[in-house]
């Protein structure tokens, strides 16, 4: 017989609870066929939450895993996956806190790098999803009188990501993706990633030092010059030419705008 | 242009190939079977994608599923909208299915009767629901506000379940039949979760069958599934789809389309996914029952009619 309307108020919230803590007993009402127990029935709900979110995370940060190796990233995983369970159903973009996690996951304490390189690989992810645009083409920008170059804003491009790391992440990343050792390489050196797809594939680079400074500057809105003297001040080596032919190679705008004040705030 | 020569519309408002499914063996779309399946002899009836994997706004996705379309009918089943939700339809997640219908202009739109968000989060898997008319209610009106968005009828597939509910009030064919009745939905019938579910809680396949509306269903899914035991070591199944379809669900097939006619018939494989020639084996083994059975099906006639 059907029970009183409250009492099914708020099932499915002990249901999921249930479901991501093994220690709690089974939902009310939760039952099998003919008096038969429910324990083994409801534990395949379980494996297939956790299993399922621990394969999406395998599948989102393989150069993780690979760093980590696989049995452990899967019993570490399982603990994010209670702690975190996705926002959203749209699985690839599961994971967003994961990076935080490694940071703070006490048994990682010594590789502090890893935490970076899944930021890369979040990264990665959403610059492969991100929306088709033609890269900006170098000549739109060679079209620009010199005397107007200062005022010109840039449109990023949606895939367009850029990572700052205290650690080698874009080598170790790329190491680990490439499944080659981490053989010379300094975990300790900083390091900065662009991360772009110009077309269909998603392209990572290493910035050189204040790169990455001067296209967050210009992403973030900053006119060609604001952008320039902001990073000249904080990297007087930076190399301007190296720059602007590695933002044009890597796709990382598409389109610019030559002295057109603009009100609007660029994301 | 106000006045103009009659001329077919159809032609004009569609990117792809119009039509819908073909009452032929489809198979569920995987990224690394696309090449083999446009250079293929065998053309399959149709492709279905789950609607989750295309929401992200561009990238290689899109081309690969962009390539499949312009050759082939689609089908785009959803398993993210937790259409048995307590705390309602997502509306951000509805916005972003109606985005994937109308790039991809489907021949059909399906989900699961079913949950897997709430408040905690998004499961991942497709939980059960008791079957009485406090969950009937609240699936009526979220298949309503789906249809009102996407302008059209969904199909709703029977679950594979592992669990009862002592909440539960009626059989489940009574309840999908009430469903349909009062939202207007197809359904689609998934033979593997018929004999998962029957398997799992002591019904007879067959009378399942035998109850279930078979004039509403629009769709067909076959899918393999894993053997496991329950707490009193008797067969518990798991709806794994990472296998054949089994011997069992072949004849379960055979018994629908002769009752129910030639009908799109899906096969899945979601899990430890095969090299092509192994999925398109399956969908040749189905298009081969189609075939012999269809045409002298007790409903046969009805689509051909239509």
């Amino acid at each position: 017989m059907p029970r009183s309307d409250t009492s099914t108020a708020g099932e499915q919230h002990y249901f999921g609870a249930a479901l991501l803590n093994p220690d709690l007993p089974l939902p009310e009402g939760i039952v099998g066929p003919h008096g038969k127990k429910a324990q083994k029935r409801f534990a395949v709900y379980r494996n297939n939450v956790t299993v399922s979110l621990v394969n999406a995370l395998a599948d989102i940060f393989p150069a993780v895993q690979r760093l980590v190796c696989e049995g452990f990233f899967r019993d570490m995983a399982r603990f994010y996956v209670a702690k975190e369970p996705p926002v959203s159903a749209v699985i690839f973009e599961y994971g967003g806190g994961f990076a935080t996690f490694l940071e703070d996951f006490e048994p990682l304490s010594r590789y502090p790098y890893l935490a970076d390189v899944a930021r890369m690989e979040k990264a990665w992810l959403a610059a492969f999803h991100a929306a088709d645009a033609p890269p900006l083409p170098p000549d739109t920008l060679a079209a620009i009188p010199a005397e107007q170059l200062a005022d010109t804003r840039f449109t990023p491009h949606p895939a367009t990501r850029i990572i700052r790391s205290r650690f080698a992440a874009v080598s170790i990343f790329s190491a680990s993706r490439e499944q080659r050792p981490l053989d010379g390489i300094r975990p300790a050196i900083a390091e900065d990633g662009l991360i772009t797809r110009p077309f269909d594939a998603v392209e990572v680079r290493q910035l050189p030092p204040g790169a990455a400074s001067f296209l967050s500057a210009l992403i973030a809105g900053k006119t060609f010059g604001e952008a320039a003297g902001l990073t000249m001040t904080g990297y007087p080596d930076f190399d301007l030419p190296a720059a602007i032919s590695a933002m044009l190679e890597a796709g990382a705008f598409s389109d610019c705008f030559a002295g057109q004040p603009t009100t609007e705030q660029t994301p | 242009m106000t006045q103009s020569a009659p001329t077919s519309p159809i032609v004009a408002a569609s990117r792809f190939p119009d039509g819908p499914l073909p009452p032929r063996a489809g198979a569920g779309l995987k990224t690394e079977h696309i090449d083999a399946i446009l250079a293929d002899d065998y053309r399959i009836g149709f492709l279905e994608v789950h609607a989750e994997n295309y929401m992200g706004d561009g990238g290689p996705p899109h081309r690969g599923l962009e390539a499949i379309r312009a050759e082939f009918p689609l089908s785009v089943h959803g398993v993210g909208l937790s259409i048995g939700s307590e705390s309602g339809i997502n509306p951000d997640h509805l916005e972003r299915l109606a985005r994937v219908v109308e790039r991809y202009e489907p021949a059909m739109v399906s989900e699961h009767l079913a949950w897997s968000s709430h408040d905690a989060g998004y499961f991942n898997d497709l939980l059960p629901v008791p079957y009485n008319d406090q969950t009937l209610n609240r699936v009526v009106a979220h298949i309503g506000q789906i249809q009102d968005r996407l302008k059209r009828p969904i199909l709703l597939e029977n679950p594979s379940t592992y669990v009862a509910f002592e909440q539960t009030t009626m059989s489940e064919t009574d309840f999908i039949r009430e469903i349909a009745q009062k939202s207007g939905c197809g359904l689609l019938l998934d033979v593997n979760n018929v004999f998962v579910s029957a398997t799992n809680h002591g019904w007879k396949p067959l009378h399942y069958l035998r109850d279930f509306p078979l004039e509403l269903v629009e769709e067909i899914h076959l899918a393999g599934h894993a053997e496991d035991t329950d707490d009193e070591g008797d067969p518990l199944l798991i709806d794994a789809h990472d296998r054949p379809v089994s011997d069992a669900v072949w004849k379960l097939y055979e018994i629908v389309i002769s009752q129910a006619g030639a009908l799109p018939t899906l096969v899945e494989w979601d899990n430890d996914v095969p090299e092509w020639p192994v999925l398109r084996r399956e969908a040749r083994l189905a298009d081969a029952i189609l075939a012999r059975l269809g045409p002298t099906s007790l409903l046969g006639s009805r689509h051909a009619a239509e």
